[in-house]
């Protein structure tokens, strides 16, 4: 086994990787935490400073 | 209890209003320059020569306008979407006062003619070794604030300044790995790279796309991801999206940069092995443009009467134009073309006006009435005035590139019948000139935007009152 064959290996981990992100992302057990996070900087102006 | 604890505002304050100065500074040397081009009788001095001024107007743009763009507005975003106040302040005061001594130094040492002669990373090695220390430091303060947040999630425009700060603290120090040379004393640095022949022109560029990848893009849409929300009012459109297409950028950018190597001693491989990843780069940018505009559906309305939310949105639409063209210019036949003409000039400028330039402006409009006390900046009228400067500054800079651009590769390429070339290489310069007066008239609107700028923001400075007092919010619970 030469370093190429770890090159290719390394290609296909990171391949791999990215698909379990995708899959872990777009889980619907994670649709909840996420609105949670994306509506949380809403929330976070000082009274007075928002103006709409 | 927390609620005595008030948010670090200083540093903020003090990096959003240079970004307006370093704005001005920058590109008014880039509208200098460009009307060298035009007029060549204005390269009066040495010192202020187009070889000289061109590497301060990138600098100052990218790294003073750009630089001091991201610190303000990530030390305001990570403070404030972490429910905590800023890490290690001392640290953070000293990154300010040494970013705008660097930023000095440049503006010195750039005229006066030394230079490492990598483009965007022309700073010479003591110069070099004070940034690598700043973003150390930059990467404490970040990262321990985001150690010690009281929410139990990390907010995605920090996902985006986290990989920014650690990508560019990679790039920085590795490009710049050098070899003082002493000969002429401590006065005059001069270096040699640690690298040589082809493997030094492949690092370069390693560095040089990856700051447009983590620099100019990676950063600014964590500043997208915080303002464009936030002035919205609305969440951002997929959550979801944006964790996928963080990951693509971040497993995809690094190796794009071989096609700024097309046609040289680059192995062909390498050379094709960048282009295709350049190609691919268009689905994650794409995503991020997508997700950032559809955060507007069902509000599209409040676009009519918010200039901040033209600029963030105009941002984001030249963000997809350039992130469209630049896949495209990146296939080798086409490079062919565009390489070495106007066109990569204009593609550039697609980018940093329109994306980095004018996602920069709505952000620091957001942020100046907040840091001074105010419900809003001084003239929101002024603002609409920008607007259109800015956009028509841009659309006239590109468009006058492209074409010229377009036209130089054709004039280059073309040959007669017995197979000399048609055209002297002095003839596509005549050629240009109508084009380069339109971009100094692009420049010229463009800068005027800025100064308006200044003039809204130091007016409503004289009729605000710093804010010190702004308190931190509660921790959020985990559920």
């Amino acid at each position: 086994m030469d370093i190429n064959d770890l090159r290719s290996i390394y290609t296909l981990l990171a391949f791999v990787t990215f698909v379990g992100i995708i899959w872990w992302a777009y889980s619907a057990k994670r649709k909840r935490s996420f609105d949670e996070a994306a509506r949380s900087v809403l929330d976070d102006d000082a009274p007075g400073a928002e103006k709409k | 209890m927390q609620s005595q604890a008030t948010y670090n505002y200083k540093v903020v304050r003090q990096f959003a209003v240079m970004t307006v100065i370093w704005g001005i500074v920058g590109m008014l040397v880039g509208v200098i320059i460009a009307a060298q081009l035009v007029w060549p009788e204005l390269n009066v001095h040495e010192y202020l020569s187009y070889g000289r001024l061109r590497p301060l107007h990138t600098n100052a743009v990218i790294f003073a306008f750009g630089g001091c763009a991201l610190f303000a507005t990530s030390f305001y975003v990570v403070q404030r979407t972490c429910h905590t106040p800023l890490f290690a302040p001392g640290l953070a005061t000293f990154i300010f006062w040494a970013w705008q001594l660097v930023i000095v130094l440049a503006a010195v040492s750039l005229p006066l003619g030394f230079t490492s002669g990598k483009e965007y990373a022309e700073l010479e090695w003591p110069i070099d070794l004070l940034i690598a220390v700043i973003w150390v430091s930059y990467a404490i303060v970040f990262f321990g604030t985001i150690g010690t947040r009281k929410t139990p999630h990390i907010y995605v425009a920090n996902w985006f300044y986290g990989a920014f700060i650690i990508a560019v603290a990679l790039l920085h120090i590795i490009n710049s790995a050098a070899t003082p040379v002493f000969a002429e004393g401590l006065l005059t640095p001069k270096s040699y790279s640690a690298y040589s022949g082809v493997q030094d022109a492949m690092i370069q560029w390693w560095y040089g796309h990856n700051a447009v990848g983590f620099f100019l893009t990676a950063a600014f849409l964590g500043m997208m991801y915080y303002f464009v929300p936030k002035q919205a009012g609305r969440p951002v459109y997929s959550y979801r999206l944006s964790v996928v297409h963080f990951w693509a950028l971040i497993f995809t950018y690094m190796w794009a940069g071989p096609h700024h190597l097309h046609y040289t001693a680059l192995p062909d491989w390498t050379q094709s092995l960048g282009m295709v990843f350049s190609l691919i780069l268009l689905a994650p940018s794409w995503g991020g443009m997508i997700n950032g505009i559809m955060t507007l559906s069902g509000a599209w309305h409040k676009l009519r009467d918010d200039p901040i939310l033209k600029f963030l949105i105009v941002s984001l639409s030249f963000y997809g134009m350039s992130t469209f063209e630049g896949p495209m210019m990146s296939i080798k036949t086409v490079n062919a073309l565009s390489h070495y003409t106007d066109w990569t000039v204009g593609h550039v400028h697609s980018g940093a006006l329109g994306w980095v330039g004018m996602v920069s402006i709505g952000a620091i409009y957001y942020l100046i009435p907040r840091l001074f006390g105010k419900p809003e900046m001084y003239s929101v009228k002024l603002i609409n005035v920008h607007f259109w400067l800015a956009t028509l500054g841009t659309v006239l800079y590109i468009a006058a590139l492209w074409i010229s651009g377009v036209m130089q590769g054709l004039m280059w390429r073309a040959t007669n019948a017995d197979g000399t070339l048609t055209y002297a290489f002095v003839e596509s310069v005549r050629a240009s000139y109508p084009f380069w007066t339109i971009r100094v008239i692009g420049g010229v609107l463009y800068l005027a935007g800025m100064f308006l700028m200044a003039y809204n923001m130091f007016k409503t400075i004289a009729s605000g009152k710093a804010v010190d007092n702004a308190p931190v919010l509660a921790p959020a619970g985990a559920h």
